[in-house]
């Protein structure tokens, strides 16, 4: 007899707990930035939560490298979250050609968004947004304030005034002038030549020129970068040529060099180890009063899963996403990870607020090589790291690199024939 | 008497067929189908409306006719001839004299000696180049320091970072780790030497240098032989530490790009770039006749000439 009346009431406690729980809704997201699981979970979610009582909702990341493989199993499987972190162009497009993602162009956040910030996640022709931007990096210059007090130099503004300084500190001999190697390759291209293009081939309009076939990378502006980083190697450390990544951090933040080109990524880890005072600044433009341009990298962003059980609100989380306040939490939560949103946003973070306000001195602009570009064979980013590295060691002439791009690229893009 | 067979109709062995079952089903599963299935790959390729058709022979008319595949197929093949040359003049010679040292019966410590070289071989990859790319690091590396210590600081440079040397350097970090299987394969060789024999050539007066030239080395000859084969299979199979010490793109300026790590860039793509299964199972395929022709080069023309003695 107690027996039954104690399976009874287990029975009515299960429907009881399944009650409460069929009012809520459960969203996941599915992601591959683990690294910012508390972000999530401390102050993102809770935030969107306390608004929004009745949805729930569960930050799913799997391993980076891993990330487009399961993503794409369980997308076919039919077993995915409901919100899909989207990477930046092809991946993307691909699974919204395929109809994985929903179409979002007429979510009522999108209005906050530049044309430039949905870049990543539109169709070629810009008709279609399939996902909500989130965050791009900047590149720029960081620099260590104490070595350049010491040499006794200004934060360059010109390329001249940024090579007289790279001398000083040369013939100073106190610290390396700039921290960076060619062993890695995609420093070479990342951080030099789409760290400071953008300034000679005016961002955003040289981009298009070039994709749509005006503009050959043989052309001027794309060359003066290549010619401008065939002088960084006399700068650079003993033995830069089998220097990598880490080691170019690692010179800096012990202080040993004094310059580092840096993405906006770097802030918080070079905030933890660096023990000077960081400042920063954008690239040095080819003379004097020119409009500066920064490369404002669309780096992620957030989209609906087209086969979501809950499209009403997995939208709403999304309109969330696109509003200023979860950008003004996002971009503080995650220093240098900056919120592409219109809103004008305050970072407590003093190095971060820095590379955030050049958006409205500077002309944003992507990385030049990752829309449409590398689409084909022989992929034009991996060929630009190869022909950067090779610059910048001297191994080949800027004028010879750019030569061999153009090939590679007219060899297979039409526009380009 | 049932239990008896009948003279002249053996019943079927069954036995035989059980016991060859797992090696058979296990090799066929994991290595024949999948080579097989790599073959077939080798000619299909995407059509314009993303269609999987046969090509025929159309991805190596590409491969070997397109000078963009053709001038990087050509460079990871001479690479690669240049890492096999390497170990076969450094690895495998330095392999037969440490063997020839430690089955002297003179030496002490043999076993330790013997322990000492072979462990790289047991090191994972990924170890092996992350040490090697420290200790040759030129901002934290000991090598700098330790040329420093004798007087030959000059003689240091960013070796992995340079073209001229980048692939020599790793070539010879390959052949560091790996010399301890030829000297472990000799050793044993040199062991089944019968010692009736090495003494009939002392009392010959045959002795030292001599009797290793004259008397040892004819007789472990086949054993080099497997080395050499083995050599050169594993070499053109490489692709790990070249990928760990460099990455995909094999820099600088792909002078340490072997046929493996073209075939990986290819297969499974890059960073932007996507992979591309068909041209990449046409490089495995041109790898496969590669190593293929090598094994039966070996085969038809050494391994039969090679002269063995029975005891």
């Amino acid at each position: 007899m107690n027996l039954v009346k104690f399976q009874g009431a287990l029975l009515a406690g299960t429907l009881l707990a399944g009650a409460a729980h069929a009012a809520d809704v459960t969203l996941t997201i599915e992601s591959w930035r683990n690294d910012d699981l508390t972000v999530w979970q401390q102050t993102l979610i809770p935030a969107f939560e306390a608004k929004n009582p009745g949805i729930k909702v569960v930050f799913a990341p799997t391993a980076p490298a891993e990330y487009n493989a399961i993503l794409n199993s369980k997308l076919d499987a039919g077993s995915a979250g409901d919100l899909i972190t989207c990477r930046p162009f092809d991946a993307s497009l691909t699974l919204f050609e395929k109809g994985k993602l929903a179409d979002l162009t007429a979510l009522e956040a999108m209005k906050n968004f530049s044309a430039v910030a949905k870049s990543g996640w539109s169709t070629d022709d810009g008709a279609k947004t399939f996902c909500i931007p989130m965050a791009s990096v900047i590149h720029g210059f960081i620099y260590n304030k104490d070595a350049f007090k010491e040499v006794g130099i200004e934060v360059p503004t010109t390329e001249d005034e940024f090579f007289a300084a790279l001398d000083k500190i040369k013939a100073d001999g106190k610290y390396i002038p700039m921290s960076m190697g060619t062993a890695d390759q995609w420093e070479a291209a990342t951080m030099a030549y789409q760290n400071i293009g953008p300034n000679y081939w005016k961002g955003e309009d040289g981009r298009a020129e070039l994709i749509a076939g005006a503009a050959k990378l043989t052309d001027e502006p794309w060359v003066a970068p290549f010619r401008s980083i065939a002088k960084w190697g006399q700068y650079l450390g003993d033995g830069y040529e089998a220097q990598s990544y880490p080691d170019s951090q690692n010179l800096f933040t012990l202080g040993r060099a004094a310059i580092y080109p840096a993405g906006s990524w770097e802030i918080a880890g070079f905030k933890q180890q660096a023990g000077f005072e960081l400042g920063a600044f954008y690239p040095p433009v080819p003379a004097a009063g020119d409009q500066c341009y920064i490369s404002d990298h669309t780096d992620i962003a957030l989209g609906m899963n087209a086969g979501t059980k809950h499209p009403e609100e997995t939208k709403k989380f999304l309109d969330w996403v696109g509003s200023p306040e979860f950008a003004e939490l996002y971009s503080n939560a995650l220093p240098g990870f900056f919120s592409l949103s219109n809103a004008k946003i305050e970072l407590s973070e003093p190095l971060a607020q820095e590379f955030v306000s050049w958006r409205e001195t500077c002309k944003p602009t992507i990385r030049s090589t990752y829309q449409i570009l590398s689409r084909g064979t022989p992929n034009l980013e991996n060929e630009t790291w190869n022909a950067s590295a090779n610059v910048i060691r001297g191994a080949e002439t800027p004028e010879a690199a750019a030569e061999r791009l153009q090939k590679g690229l007219a060899s297979w893009y039409e526009p380009q024939k | 008497m049932t239990d008896i067979p009948i003279a002249g109709k053996r019943p079927f062995r069954w036995h035989i067929g059980v016991f060859l079952a797992p090696a058979v089903i296990i090799y066929t599963a994991i290595m024949i189908l999948p080579l097989f299935a790599t073959l077939n790959m080798a000619l299909f390729n995407i059509s314009a409306d993303g269609v999987s058709q046969f090509v025929g022979l159309a991805n190596f008319q590409t491969l070997f006719g397109d000078p963009r595949w053709s001038d990087a197929f050509w460079n990871a093949l001479g690479n690669n001839a240049w890492f096999f040359l390497i170990h076969m003049v450094v690895q495998n010679p330095i392999g037969v004299l440490l063997a020839a040292l430690l089955s002297s019966p003179k030496l002490r410590m043999a076993a330790f000696y013997r322990t000492a070289i072979f462990i790289p071989t047991i090191l994972s990859f990924v170890i092996v180049g992350f040490v090697w790319k420290l200790i040759l690091s030129p901002i934290w590396g000991i090598a700098p320091g330790l040329l420093d210590a004798v007087g030959l600081r000059w003689l240091y440079a960013p070796w992995l970072g340079q073209e001229a040397y980048a692939l020599t350097t790793l070539a010879l970090v390959s052949v560091w780790q790996f010399v301890g299987i030829p000297m472990m394969l000799i050793y044993a060789a040199l062991l089944t030497i019968p010692d009736e024999i090495l003494e009939a050539a002392e009392i010959d007066g045959v002795t030292g240098a001599q009797q290793f030239w004259k008397i040892k080395l004819p007789l472990i000859l086949p054993s080099i032989g497997i080395i050499s084969i083995l050599t050169f299979v594993g070499n053109f199979n490489a692709f790990d530490l070249i990928y760990v010490a460099q990455g995909a793109l094999a820099g600088p300026n792909f002078a340490t790009d072997i046929l493996g790590t073209f075939l990986y860039r290819t297969f499974f793509g890059f960073q932007l770039q996507l992979g591309d299964p068909h041209m990449g199972a046409t490089i495995a395929a041109a790898m496969f006749g590669i190593i293929l022709v090598g094994v039966c080069f070996y085969l038809f023309t050494i391994q039969t000439r090679l002269r063995r003695y029975q005891f």
